[in-house]
């Protein structure tokens, strides 16, 4: 403060000087937007709008109009249905990991013997599952050989068959037995991808007051109508978090980022690049605007 | 009496409750573990174990021969030492940068603070890869506002060093950085107002007080940052591929790992590379990738399990 005062500007209010010191804390982060986001966001459009030739001068840049954009679409081999993949992908994986980390957040937020062993495991793929390794895990031979000889048929056992049966059995209808039993399959991937999700719903459970759930109890309601009236409704906003959450999250780990990638870097044809990366994007913004709209209707805030 | 109670509904249910919770619980955990198990079995087996039908976890011969050879070609320990000066920097940047960017927009509020919040929520939105090449050739040719050229005739080419990540980690726009600055701001604002009123009462300034009140308050959300920052940090292919080509971190490292491998054997003693001993070894590199988070995590997770429930992500 004194600082400033010696620089000749007169004494602030302190509602003035919290305004001023505002700004300079947000600074860093302002210079950084601007630098390393929003410049290169706008070049980035630019170049999805243009034909870039690299020569000795640098880089040239032409404007073609929408052909980038048509290129993808159109005569690209690949971009249609990557893009196609990565989305179903998804749409799948996304109330799969949602449900199921909420369900495990209720599950371990209960009293039971080894809580805290087990709260620890489970977050383990917060560190493990994310980048280079679980590119490598897919391209693993041992993990394919172990799979086929031992580990999986234990899981795969209690799993598909009898559950699908059982399912079919009961009258459920082919198309959901099968996202159901796809799930159980996946289920390595689901519970790998859900740890940050877990975390949170976790937290939001623990700041729903235990006066809910006594008075709840004298009234004579089970312990499942208390998670349908309680525990569902309170963390209602933080299913919109992680649904959000989890399709960002997605983004680190798809073929259409390789693909991109390898458009710029590999055959350095920036511009189609960047209007795949466009055409991704505006897939991605489309896919949350109308998700979110459906899930934050049914959301109940308690203020 | 007693028996009356225990053969009840009641009991009956809250037993059966527990038995299926356990099962569930301890079914998911050796999912979760399974390829960490599987990776540390390998690692210790020779490679007369891999085609034995009888050898499936514990092997018959234990030898650390895997281990040696994927140190060597992983240069373990100098990528150790660059990785962890790496993730260590960026992290500590990253923290600072952010917490002070988040502490601003939860309660120092000034025009437009609004308008540069949707702002980090735009960044957090926006897949990396789209702004991936005019970042790329950005670095490339790095001027800052041409100053740098006026300075020394021409542009510096800041791709293979650690700048990129240095810059982008000062402006807290690194690696998921809108994030941390969402998290610290969820946090701050959950600060009661009192606490700030008191200090400037007892003479604090702005600054004072973040610095003495603020900071040392928010220690569950700085747990949550700096592990979360430094783990993905450590495991992030995509910048780092990118950025640091040719310097040797562990991403990089275990990225070109496959080809290392086989350019390595071939060479080397075995004249023919065998599929499944190469993917030995690659398993193996990955389990000495990932055991010092493992042994980091193990230290803090109780500690980062109860800083996530208090630092308000949630309110």
């Amino acid at each position: 403060m004194k600082l400033i005062m010696k620089l000749g500007l007169k004494q602030r209010t302190y509602a003035q000087q919290k305004a001023f010191l505002g700004f300079i804390f947000v600074l860093p982060w302002v210079l950084g937007f601007v630098f390393f986001f929003f410049i290169p966001l706008l070049s980035s459009l630019r170049y999805s709008f243009s034909s870039i030739t690299a020569n000795s001068e640098g880089l040239s840049i032409q404007f073609i109009g929408f052909s980038n954009f048509v290129e993808a679409l159109t005569i690209n081999t690949s971009f249609n249905r990557i893009l196609t993949e990565a989305i179903v992908d998804m749409v799948v994986n996304v109330p799969l990991i949602v449900i199921f980390s909420l369900f495990l957040a209720v599950l371990l937020n209960q009293k039971f013997f080894g809580r805290a062993i087990a709260r620890s495991i489970f977050f383990l793929p917060v560190i493990l599952a994310s980048g280079v390794i679980m590119t490598l895990e897919s391209t693993s031979l041992i993990q394919a050989v172990n799979d086929q000889n031992a580990g999986s048929s234990i899981i795969n056992a209690f799993g598909a068959y009898e559950l699908a049966g059982l399912m079919l059995d009961a009258g459920v209808h082919e198309d959901i037995v099968l996202y159901l039993t796809g799930a159980v399959d996946r289920i390595y991937q689901i519970v790998s991808q859900s740890g940050v999700q877990l975390l949170i719903f976790l937290a939001g459970i623990q700041t729903i007051s235990p006066q809910l759930y006594e008075a709840s109890k004298m009234e004579g309601a089970t312990g499942y109508e208390a998670f349908w009236k309680i525990t569902f409704p309170m963390v209602s906003p933080l299913i919109l978090v992680n649904m959000i959450y989890t399709i960002i999250d997605s983004f680190s780990r798809n073929n259409m980022t390789e693909l991109i990638r390898e458009t710029g870097f590999t055959t350095f044809n920036f511009g189609l690049s960047s209007a795949m990366a466009w055409l991704y994007f505006l897939a991605i913004m489309i896919i949350l605007l109308i998700s979110s709209y459906f899930v934050s209707k049914r959301v109940f805030y308690q203020d | 009496m007693i028996m009356a109670r225990l053969l009840s509904l009641e009991s009956w249910k809250r037993w059966l409750w527990s038995i299926v919770r356990l099962t569930l619980i301890a079914g998911l955990s050796f999912v979760i573990l399974y390829p960490i198990l599987q990776k540390i079995s390998t690692a210790i087996k020779s490679k007369t174990d891999l085609y034995s039908p009888i050898v499936i976890w514990i092997p018959q011969n234990y030898t650390l021969d895997n281990m040696k050879q994927a140190i060597a070609i992983m240069d373990y320990w100098q990528t150790l030492l660059n990785t962890l000066a790496l993730s260590s920097t960026t992290t500590l940047l990253t923290a600072a940068s952010c917490a002070l960017a988040g502490y601003a927009f939860a309660r120092l509020k000034f025009k437009g603070s609004k308008l540069l919040f949707g702002g980090v929520i735009l960044t957090i939105m926006v897949p990396p890869t789209t702004i991936l090449i005019p970042v790329y050739l950005n670095l490339k040719d790095f001027t800052l506002m041409g100053l740098i050229p006026l300075l020394t005739g021409k542009s510096v080419n800041l791709l293979n060093t650690y700048w990129p990540f240095i810059l982008t980690s000062i402006t807290a726009n690194s690696l998921r950085a809108g994030l941390y600055i969402f998290i610290f701001r969820q946090f701050f604002r959950g600060v009661p107002k009192e606490v700030e009123e008191a200090a400037y009462m007892d003479g604090a300034g702005v600054g004072q007080t973040f610095l003495r009140i603020m900071l040392p308050n928010a220690m569950p959300a700085i747990v949550t940052v700096l592990l979360f920052s430094f783990v993905w940090q450590w495991n992030d292919s995509f910048f780092t591929t990118t950025y640091l080509t040719s310097s040797k971190v562990m991403s990089t490292q275990l990225s070109s790992l496959p080809y290392n491998l086989a350019i390595f054997l071939q060479d080397g003693a075995s004249s023919k590379a065998d599929p499944f001993y190469l993917s030995m070894v690659q398993d193996t590199g990955i389990l000495l990738a990932i055991l010092p988070l493992i042994i980091l995590y193990l230290f803090v997770q109780r500690y980062f399990v109860e800083s996530i429930e208090r630092t308000g992500l949630v309110g």
